[in-house]
């Protein structure tokens, strides 16, 4: 038997979840077919916590009851579990490596990238989506990057991230086919970058 | 903060299966009368089924009765309430009715007049309805007696 939910701080989701999904899953899917782009998710809802527009976004149409999603400690237990698991019906999970989405805000501490799970060789796609809310996703140091999806060379500058993300990120996709997917969302924009999307060296 | 109402689980369990049986039109029509609130749609009413389970044999074991299509919908009052409505059928303004019914049988100053025009009056004719069907259930009853043959010799 679960227990009741506290309905009382409870915010809406979509207003139409089939009309607000399909198109939230177009912008999502183009996002991530074209790593580097920027997209913009909005939502009318106010998502708790402050994550974000994108990040609640991302969350309301991939997120279901075959997703274990994992929130980052500060996150776990509030308003937004609540959120989640009322209109998505997801499992909330403690175990980083059993998730299928991870959400971070990533103004505190990043959690250990090795921690998720990397996919296994039967099913590589079961993965951990990882979404890092962020303070902005332009103004940062720029990123080069190349790979599936970018005709030559594509340019990011997210703000927020700690400066060995790229390498550890790098380390922890080295073993194609296992890896991390990424969504780095703030406010109502998002980039999205699969595991095969490659950062490179500046000045190289 | 408004004060709510300290809501009754078995009492709360009773309105809402009123609410959900009713007939739609009656729901609804019941909730215009009352002049209802201003209410912030949560979820907005959605479609889908449950499977309903029931309990048979000697020892009772459980097993799926079958599927049935009910439209839920949550709502929020300006005063705070939050009234969720689960009913049967297809109807969404049925569900959406529903959830403001509870939301305003959730408040101190709402509950008297909600529960006398609207929940009182469905739970009576409930009552009458079942009376009429076990009336006509009870006219085709037929009583067997077993019939005494007479022995040879």
């Amino acid at each position: 038997m679960t227990t009741a939910l506290d309905l009382s701080n409870l915010r809406p989701g979509f207003h139409d979840p089939v009309k607000e999904g399909q198109a939230a899953f177009r912008v999502i899917l183009d996002a991530m077919s074209n790593p580097g782009s920027l997209k913009s998710l909005s939502l009318a809802a106010q998502v708790p916590e402050d994550v974000g527009s994108a990040a609640g976004a991302v969350l309301l149409t991939l997120a279901d009851m075959d997703t274990p999603v994992w929130l980052k400690p500060p996150l776990a237990g509030g308003d937004l579990s609540i959120w989640l698991r009322f209109h998505c019906n997801c499992p909330l999970t403690l175990d980083p490596s059993a998730a299928a989405f991870a959400l971070a805000k990533a103004a505190e501490a990043l959690p250990d990238l090795n921690q998720f799970n990397l996919g296994d060789a039967k099913y590589p796609d079961r993965a951990t989506t990882l979404i890092l809310v962020l303070p902005a996703l332009t103004g940062g140091e720029t990123v080069r990057l190349q790979g599936p999806g970018i005709e030559t060379q594509a340019e990011i500058a997210p703000c927020g991230l700690p400066s060995d993300f790229w390498s550890v990120r790098t380390e922890v996709n080295s073993k194609f086919q296992f890896g991390i997917d990424l969504m780095l969302c703030a406010g109502d924009e998002i980039i999205c970058l699969p595991r095969t999307t490659r950062t490179l060296e500046q000045g190289s | 903060m408004i004060e709510s109402k300290l809501v009754d689980t078995r009492q709360r369990q009773e309105w809402m299966s009123i609410l959900a049986k009713a007939q739609p039109n009656r729901v609804i029509d019941l909730l215009r009368g009352l002049n209802p609130p201003q209410a912030e749609v949560l979820r907005s009413p959605e479609i889908g089924m449950v499977m309903v389970r029931g309990r048979a044999g000697s020892d009772g074991g459980a097993f799926n009765l079958g599927e049935m299509t009910v439209t839920r919908c949550v709502v929020r009052l300006e005063t705070g309430e939050t009234g969720v409505g689960y009913v049967a059928g297809r109807n969404k303004q049925h569900a959406q009715a529903a959830a403001i019914i509870d939301a305003m049988l959730q408040s101190s100053d709402l509950f008297d007049r909600v529960q006398s025009k609207v929940i009182a009056p469905l739970k009576a004719e409930k009552a009458d309805q079942m009376e009429i069907a076990a009336l006509k259930a009870a006219a085709t009853k037929v009583d067997f007696y077993t019939m005494v043959r007479d022995r040879q010799g």
